[in-house]
């Protein structure tokens, strides 16, 4: 039986390489690909608390949370396809637009 | 035993992880994010969540991996991030923050209370007991979930429509 704390440190190293990923790279879909990382790394850990508190809620939470990435995803994607409509490069530096 | 499959289904993870981050193609970053989430499924299934650990390969290595490729291979034309970084100083900073945040992390999980045993026996993570529990506790976050997808798939729809001109 593995403790669940590896479980959790391994999330935590997985988080972190997403939310580096998220302010490291320049193309959105590679941006958008860590924050998958991210839900997945806190998925992880909420699979994790579940078995050590005996429940299945955790699991029930990170059903939600796959149901809520997967819209996500495809709501993201489309608004790319529509900022890659009008401009041809696909760099977040360019996005400029809606900041004050 | 276990604990062997562990550590080499960990190692493979966070390589694929950080092969989603370095690698500038991002369709090789699309198949290391297979990778990633395919060994999230086997952590899932060490943990006793055996329908989490499916329903892991079908939504997210199946349907929303699919999509991802899908797009890298229409937007994205050839290689992408070759010219130089005009704020290359403010993205060297977040080695140094995300290494602040590692530390963060690693000391909360280090810092637990002491090593005390589950609770209750394990719960299995059969169909069963998930199913009751989405369709007596959750029921209403549950169904609150289908109006969220339905909304995405209209809004999706309309973000994609070609505008008449």
């Amino acid at each position: 039986m593995i403790p669940e704390h590896w479980f959790t440190g391994l999330s935590a190293v997985l988080f972190v390489i997403g939310v580096i990923g998220v302010v490291v790279r320049r193309n959105p879909l590679v941006i958008f690909m860590s924050i998958e990382l991210m839900l997945n790394a806190a998925n992880l850990s909420l699979v994790a608390f579940g078995r050590r508190f005996g429940t299945a809620e955790g699991q029930a939470l990170v059903l939600f949370v796959m149901a809520v990435a997967a819209a996500e995803v495809a709501v993201g994607l489309a608004i790319i396809a529509a900022i890659f409509r009008v401009r041809s490069r696909l760099s977040v530096d360019d996005l400029s637009l809606m900041r004050w | 035993m276990s604990t062997l499959a562990f550590v080499v289904v960990a190692v493979l993870a966070v390589g694929s992880a950080l092969g989603l981050v370095l690698k500038r193609n991002p369709i090789h970053g699309a198949l290391f994010l297979v990778v990633n989430l395919a060994c999230v499924a086997v952590l899932y299934l060490m943990l006793g969540a055996e329908f989490l650990a499916a329903a892991q390969v079908i939504v997210y290595a199946g349907a929303i991996m699919v999509l991802f490729v899908f797009a890298i291979m229409v937007l994205v034309p050839g290689k992408e991030e070759t010219g130089p970084d005009p704020r290359r100083s403010t993205r060297v900073l977040a080695i140094p923050v995300g290494a602040l945040l590692l530390v963060q992390l690693g000391v909360i999980v280090a810092t637990r209370r002491g090593d005390a045993p589950p609770v209750a026996p394990a719960a299995s993570g059969s169909v069963e007991s998930l199913g009751t529990l989405l369709f007596t506790d959750y029921l209403f976050p549950f169904e609150l979930t289908s109006v969220l997808l339905l909304a995405a798939m209209v809004g999706v729809l309309l973000l994609a429509r070609r505008r008449p001109s």
